[in-house]
């Protein structure tokens, strides 16, 4: 009996610490849901509409994700569009390089997406963490620098073909177990990794650290600008394989598209519980920071009201969030 | 008799012309507190960096348990044994006691994978902290609770129980009690004590004479680089350590 009352103590304080706030937010996105579903089921609750709104999220999903971890440092990242697109450029141009068919110029081309997010990343990294430049400068820095370089190597003029089948028509448009898009079967797996990353290993111990106080993690001996430099580079990473998902969707690199791609995903995080002063996170509050504003857009399309709401009710939520974050300080 | 935990001879430390030091010979031996107290400019702080080696002296030689040492750096000492609790505690507000505890000296599980993996063992350091903080009398309500819910006296609690946990011969208390109310300040004075009995050797550094007369066994007064005097336990009052502080005798 007492062993009973010492277990719903335990659920009670975990609940109250804020680290379940998540399930606040889901209640929040399922109201949301349910409330567009009232207005018309049919679409709303279609195969169809779930799947596409899933499989939409999957490139801002691992984005996000990326950022957040970032953002759990007390920094930002504002390039991610950019590295994005770069990485789509490099990615396609690899591919058509190794020949533009098969499975070996899909890997070449993710390995080389992959590569260039985290060479970016880690650039980002050092001028933060060794050069002291401030993270919004610097990654607003790498955001023209990267953008531009895409542009330099494409004329500005999309790759659209010699991308491979095996990326565009089984990855791209496949599903597994004909259910789940293959792009959020992805997402779902980077989703895991971070929450196993964030919560469980000394990397996140220090990445929530380092948000927290940074001359006390300094001062045990860790060193936090390599942590920093790991932590940009991932958030690159994240953008490299967002790049292959989202060229694997849509047959053709985005130029010129993704310009709000970073604010999207620290918004995701925000609205998430992620504190944009550091120290606090929540990957899968992330993930329901991604699905809020997609479930928005969905319903308001679904229902005739025009998408520029969603834009200003993503705005008052978000705005929301982080008073919300300074209250709790 | 053993030898010394810390012991510094002739300490010199100059910054282009201006003396900061000039030549200071300290000890602390195991299990006694030492105050080391001074007015501001008189080298405590540069006196406590270099023997915790965060600054290289420029003259003047450093005996760590009986043998030469010099420290490189901060971490190095701390690899000694050789604890410091900074006046701004340096805890992480959002993360729990013993998160904090084990910044940087984390327990892994899962053997050899989970050690590349740096999984962490979050059962055994919480164990090991919550029982470490006990035994300072270090009673928090909520253990796991983050670091920020704490009022001040429990967190510097919490950063005195760490130092403690991990100093195996000297512990620096940098103004342990400055921002405290009364009843917290004997709390954290009781905790002196018992680790003082635990057998390590304590520097505290602190404004405060009532507390460095009722805790410290011996009292080092620095005077403008120099040693001004060094009164054992009870050989002196409040107005004695003023004046010679100020150096008014």
């Amino acid at each position: 009996m007492a062993r009973r009352a010492a277990d719903s103590n335990g659920l009670m304080r975990l609940l109250a610490s804020g680290r379940f706030r998540w399930l606040w937010l889901l209640v929040c996105l399922l109201g949301l849901f349910a409330f567009f579903a009232a207005w018309n089921p049919t679409a709303v609750l279609s195969t169809y509409n779930v799947r596409n709104i899933i499989g939409d999220a999957s490139t801002l999903l691992i984005v996000a994700v990326g950022v957040t971890f970032v953002v759990a440092t007390a920094g930002i990242d504002l390039s991610l569009g950019a590295v994005l697109i770069f990485c789509q450029v490099i990615a396609a141009k690899t591919m058509i390089a190794v020949g533009g068919s098969g499975w070996d110029a899909t890997l070449a081309g993710t390995a080389a997406a992959l590569l260039a997010g985290i060479a970016w990343g880690t650039l980002n990294g050092v001028m933060v963490a060794r050069l002291r430049i401030p993270p919004l400068i610097a990654t607003l820095g790498t955001l023209g620098m990267a953008g531009g370089t895409a542009l330099l190597i494409t004329n500005g003029i999309n790759v659209r073909t010699g991308i491979p089948d095996e990326l565009t028509l089984v990855i791209g448009a496949g599903r597994l177990f004909n259910l789940l898009p293959y792009t959020s079967v992805v997402a779902i797996v980077v989703v895991a990794a971070a929450v196993f990353a964030l919560n469980y290993t000394r990397f996140g111990l220090h990445v929530l650290g380092i948000g927290s106080n940074e001359v006390a993690v300094e001062r045990t001996g860790v060193n936090v600008a390599s942590v920093k430099i790991r932590v940009y580079a991932l958030s690159g990473a994240c953008a490299g394989l967002g790049a292959v998902v989202d060229l694997a969707r849509f047959s053709t690199t985005a130029v010129g598209a993704y310009s709000t791609l970073s604010l999207e995903a620290i918004a995701a995080a925000v609205i998430g519980g992620t504190s944009l002063f550091g120290g606090v996170a929540s990957i899968i509050g992330a993930v329901i920071g991604v699905f809020i504003p997609a479930v928005l857009r969905n319903g308001f399309v679904i229902l005739g009201v025009s998408s520029f709401w969603q834009q200003i009710a993503v705005g008052i939520i978000l705005v929301t969030a982080v008073y919300i974050d300074q209250r709790r300080r | 008799m053993t030898a010394p935990a810390l012991k510094a001879r002739g300490i010199v430390k100059r910054y282009g012309h201006i003396e900061a030091l000039r030549g200071v010979d300290f000890q602390v031996d195991h299990g006694e507190v030492v105050a080391l107290i001074g007015d501001n400019g008189a080298g405590k702080s540069t006196l406590s960096k270099i023997l915790v080696g965060a600054i290289e002296p420029t003259e003047g030689t450093i005996e760590f348990e009986g043998g030469p040492v010099v420290f490189k750096g901060p971490a190095d000492a701390r690899r000694h044994g050789l604890e410091i609790v900074y006046q701004d505690l340096a805890l992480a507000p959002h993360l729990e006691p013993a998160e904090n505890f084990y910044l940087g000296r984390e327990i892994y599980r899962g053997g050899a994978l989970g050690r590349w993996l740096g999984l962490l063992d979050r059962a055994t350091m919480r164990r090991r902290a919550i029982e470490a903080m006990r035994t300072l009398n270090v009673n928090l309500k909520d253990e796991r609770g983050r670091i920020s819910e704490l009022s001040g006296g429990q967190q510097q609690g919490v950063a005195v129980a760490r130092a403690a946990f991990w100093a195996s011969s000297v512990l620096f208390l940098d103004e342990p009690t400055a921002a405290l109310g009364v009843r917290q300040r004997s709390g954290v004075h009781d905790m002196i004590k018992k680790v003082q009995q635990n057998g390590l050797g304590i520097v505290l550094i602190s404004h405060d004479l009532p507390e460095v007369m009722d805790v410290a066994d011996r009292i080092h007064v620095l005077r403008r680089g120099e040693t001004a005097k060094i009164y054992e336990r009870g050989e002196t009052d409040t107005m004695g350590l003023v004046a010679a502080i100020t150096g008014a005798h």
